[in-house]
């Protein structure tokens, strides 16, 4: 197995993780951490990539990923601590009253 | 004088305009002066155009007013045109129309509405003559419809009772059907002639090769609109319900001028009937048959104005007799006898009708002659003249449509002759008869109405001794003879030639015989006329049921139309096939919603994994077809 296999296989292994987390896990703070997985598995996977085709484009797209990911979390941990403090709970279903 | 047509229109627009914005708020004497004045007007216009018309050498006026829809090299104008026959008939219209607004002002004094009704009487003379100065038979078309509409609004004016707005809404109703065969007979003239200009369209027949078209289909046509605003048989059942507005206007519009629209088209458009003889025999033929059952209607009549109406349709029917033979100019001859004595009639009517207080009834009146000596007399010479007593107007006309009838080349035979003079001699029967009835013998009425029976005010009485006057010695102006360089007289069969004074003493026998069977019959006790009406009950009762034309009328026609409409057009088209998709799209829509929204139960852990599902699916399906 190569470098770039194994690379790849910690990358799905990451991004799987963080999907099982953002499923399973009750714990809003937890599901957002899981998230964050995700997205870095799926940058590990570009970085490899942008490395074996020596491509500059891939390094870009990580740096942006990064950018988005910061403005999302700053945007999601204020909401998830509004509504904490609303419900007194950080368990999901707590907050199922706010669908439409 | 320019525009000087246009101006006849228009006045009677302007009045309309004025009494109906502002006759309420300004007041009962502003809107007699603007009401009768600007008719009156119309009609000084009116005979300045006939002193230019004889001053030019006959030549007609035509004005172009407005050209109103260019459409390639064609185009649509609203023009007037004033030749002879117009000069006739927009003198008839402006005159007697003048007189019924005067006579108005007394009879309608009391009426809450009665802005709203001058204004309606100025429209309907507004479109009477749009219709008779009319170049195109758009414009006239314009105008027929017009009148029809004035029509109605006059016959339902008392639109609180329910009886009286249905009348109203049968006469348009039954009008649009023979409005239908006018439009028809348009289209055929526009397609064949690429114009709607009369003058044109009459000058192609008389002269040059033969027209792409068919005469006598569009004179049927053409006529079928004719029946229906001249109540002729099988249209002829509104005219009587038409009774239902003030009487006034049964004078002006139906008896007077608007019925006889149908008789001024087929006289304007005589180049088209003269070269469609199965079409003039139709028209004779309805003409007679509408004149003779009218006539037997009117006999057992107890209305005093259903009596008139009935009257009115068989006069009509009379004028199609003559337009039917040819006779075109004896046509509006009898037109403009009938439009003196039969407004004179109708009026007098009303003031018989003011003074019982509303009744109707002949059965309840009976000795008014003493009473009411003005009302009296001018209705006994209009009955006079309408009866054919010589040498009243009536006379003249009518013994030149039976002659015609008769001995005309175009279509006269003995038998057209025979019906027609039986239809006279009832006439002179039911007229007289009704004169009897209302003005002779002992009161019928109670003592209460006898008591206030008063004589009409000099508004309306005034106009009862002109409009007499006229009927008595409007025969004298020899109408035919003014329109035969227009409308030629037909050539009579010289074989019968030296039928024609014999025949003069027939017409003058048959309404001495007629005077002489209602004095008779009514002069005396009741009981003579009792007895006879119990030797034929079942002839009595058809006659006074009409002929249940309207009742075979509901069960053929308006019956079963009732059924589709209710069965097939509202229960399963709209409510069940309309509706019913509707409503089942709907339904669709809401149960669906309501499946598809259980998914939507607030958990995210679900959202998630169904997105997850969502990824893999595409993704599955993704790599299926690469």
């Amino acid at each position: 197995m190569d470098k770039l296999q194994l690379l790849i296989a910690v990358s799905m292994a990451l991004f799987a993780l963080g999907l099982l987390g953002v499923i399973v896990r009750r714990n809003v703070l937890i599901m957002l951490m899981c998230m964050e997985l995700m997205l870095n598995g799926v940058n590990l996977s570009l970085v490899a990539f942008a490395q074996q085709t020596a491509s500059t484009a891939g390094a870009v797209l990580v740096f942006l990923i990064f950018v988005v990911a910061t403005a999302e979390i700053a945007i999601a941990i204020p909401i998830v601590l509004l509504l904490a403090r609303q419900k007194r709970a950080m368990d999901l279903d707590a907050y199922a009253d706010l669908k439409g | 004088m320019p525009h000087a047509l246009a101006l006849i229109v228009l006045l009677p627009l302007a009045g309309f305009l004025l009494n109906g914005l502002a006759g309420n708020r300004a007041g009962n004497r502003f809107v007699s002066v603007v009401g009768c004045g600007l008719p009156i007007a119309a009609f000084g216009v009116a005979i300045k155009c006939f002193l230019d018309l004889a001053a030019g050498g006959n030549a007609p006026l035509v004005e172009t007013a407005y050209t109103w829809a260019p459409i390639g090299d064609r185009a649509f104008e609203i023009a007037f045109y004033f030749d002879r026959l117009t000069a006739v008939m927009t003198l008839i219209v402006t005159g007697v129309g003048s007189l019924i607004h005067i006579y108005s002002t007394g009879y309608m004094k009391e009426d809450k509405s009665y802005a709203r009704y001058f204004a309606y009487l100025n429209l309907f003379l507004f479109f009477m003559l749009m219709l008779v100065l009319g170049r195109s038979l758009l414009v006239l078309f314009v105008g027929w419809e017009g009148v029809g509409l004035a029509s109605y609004l006059l016959i339902g004016f008392w639109f609180e009772d329910p009886d009286k707005a249905r009348a109203g809404k049968k006469a348009f109703i039954t009008n649009r059907i023979g409005d239908a065969g006018f439009l028809l007979g348009m289209f055929v003239l526009y397609q064949a002639f690429g114009t709607l200009n009369m003058d044109t369209i009459n000058g192609a027949f008389m002269s040059g090769p033969a027209p792409a078209v068919s005469a006598s289909l569009v004179g049927i046509l053409l006529f079928i609109g004719a029946t229906g605003k001249s109540a002729q048989i099988p249209l002829h059942v509104w005219l009587p319900d038409a009774m239902a507005g003030p009487t006034p206007v049964s004078a002006l519009i139906h008896a007077a001028t608007m019925v006889t629209a149908g008789v001024y088209l087929v006289a304007r458009l005589s180049g088209i009937y003269l070269h469609a003889p199965e079409a003039s025999a139709i028209v004779a033929a309805i003409g007679v048959l509408t004149a003779f059952f009218a006539a037997t209607i009117a006999v057992v009549q107890t209305d005093i104005k259903k009596v008139l109406a009935y009257s009115t349709i068989s006069q009509l029917g009379f004028m199609f007799v003559a337009l039917g033979v040819g006779a075109y100019g004896v046509a509006i001859f009898h037109l403009y006898t009938h439009a003196f004595f039969k407004a004179c009639l109708f009026l007098a009517a009303g003031s018989v009708i003011h003074a019982m207080g509303g009744e109707q009834d002949v059965r309840k009146m009976g000795g008014l002659a003493r009473k009411i000596p003005i009302t009296f007399v001018t209705f006994a010479v209009a009955t006079a003249a309408i009866a054919g007593i010589p040498p009243l107007s009536g006379f003249f006309s009518k013994d030149e449509i039976l002659w015609f009838a008769f001995a005309s080349t175009r279509g006269g035979s003995p038998l057209l002759y025979a019906i027609a003079a039986g239809t006279a001699l009832m006439t002179a029967f039911y007229m007289f008869r009704l004169l009897w009835l209302t003005f002779f013998g002992a009161p019928r009425m109670s003592a209460e109405t006898a008591h206030h029976i008063h004589e009409s005010p000099p508004s309306m009485t005034g106009v009862l001794i002109v409009l007499a006057a006229l009927s008595a010695v409007g025969g004298f102006l020899s109408i035919p003879h003014y329109l035969e360089p227009l409308l030629p007289m037909p050539v009579a069969a010289p074989e019968l030639e030296h039928l024609e004074t014999p025949l003069v003493f027939v017409s003058v026998a048959l309404a001495v015989v007629g005077l002489l069977g209602a004095a008779f019959l009514y002069g005396g006790s009741a009981a003579r006329a009792e007895r006879l009406r119990q030797k034929f009950p079942v002839l009595h009762r058809l006659l006074s049921g009409k002929y249940f034309v309207d009742e075979a009328y509901d069960a053929l026609i308006a019956r079963p139309l009732f059924w589709i409409s209710d069965r097939v057009f509202l229960r399963l088209g709209d409510r069940k096939i309309l509706d019913g998709t509707l409503n089942g799209m709907a339904a669709l829509g809401q149960r669906t919603a309501g499946v598809l929204g259980k998914v939507q139960n607030g958990s995210l852990h679900w959202y998630a994994l169904l997105v997850v599902v969502g990824i893999i699916a595409s993704l599955a399906l993704g790599w299926h077809h690469v």
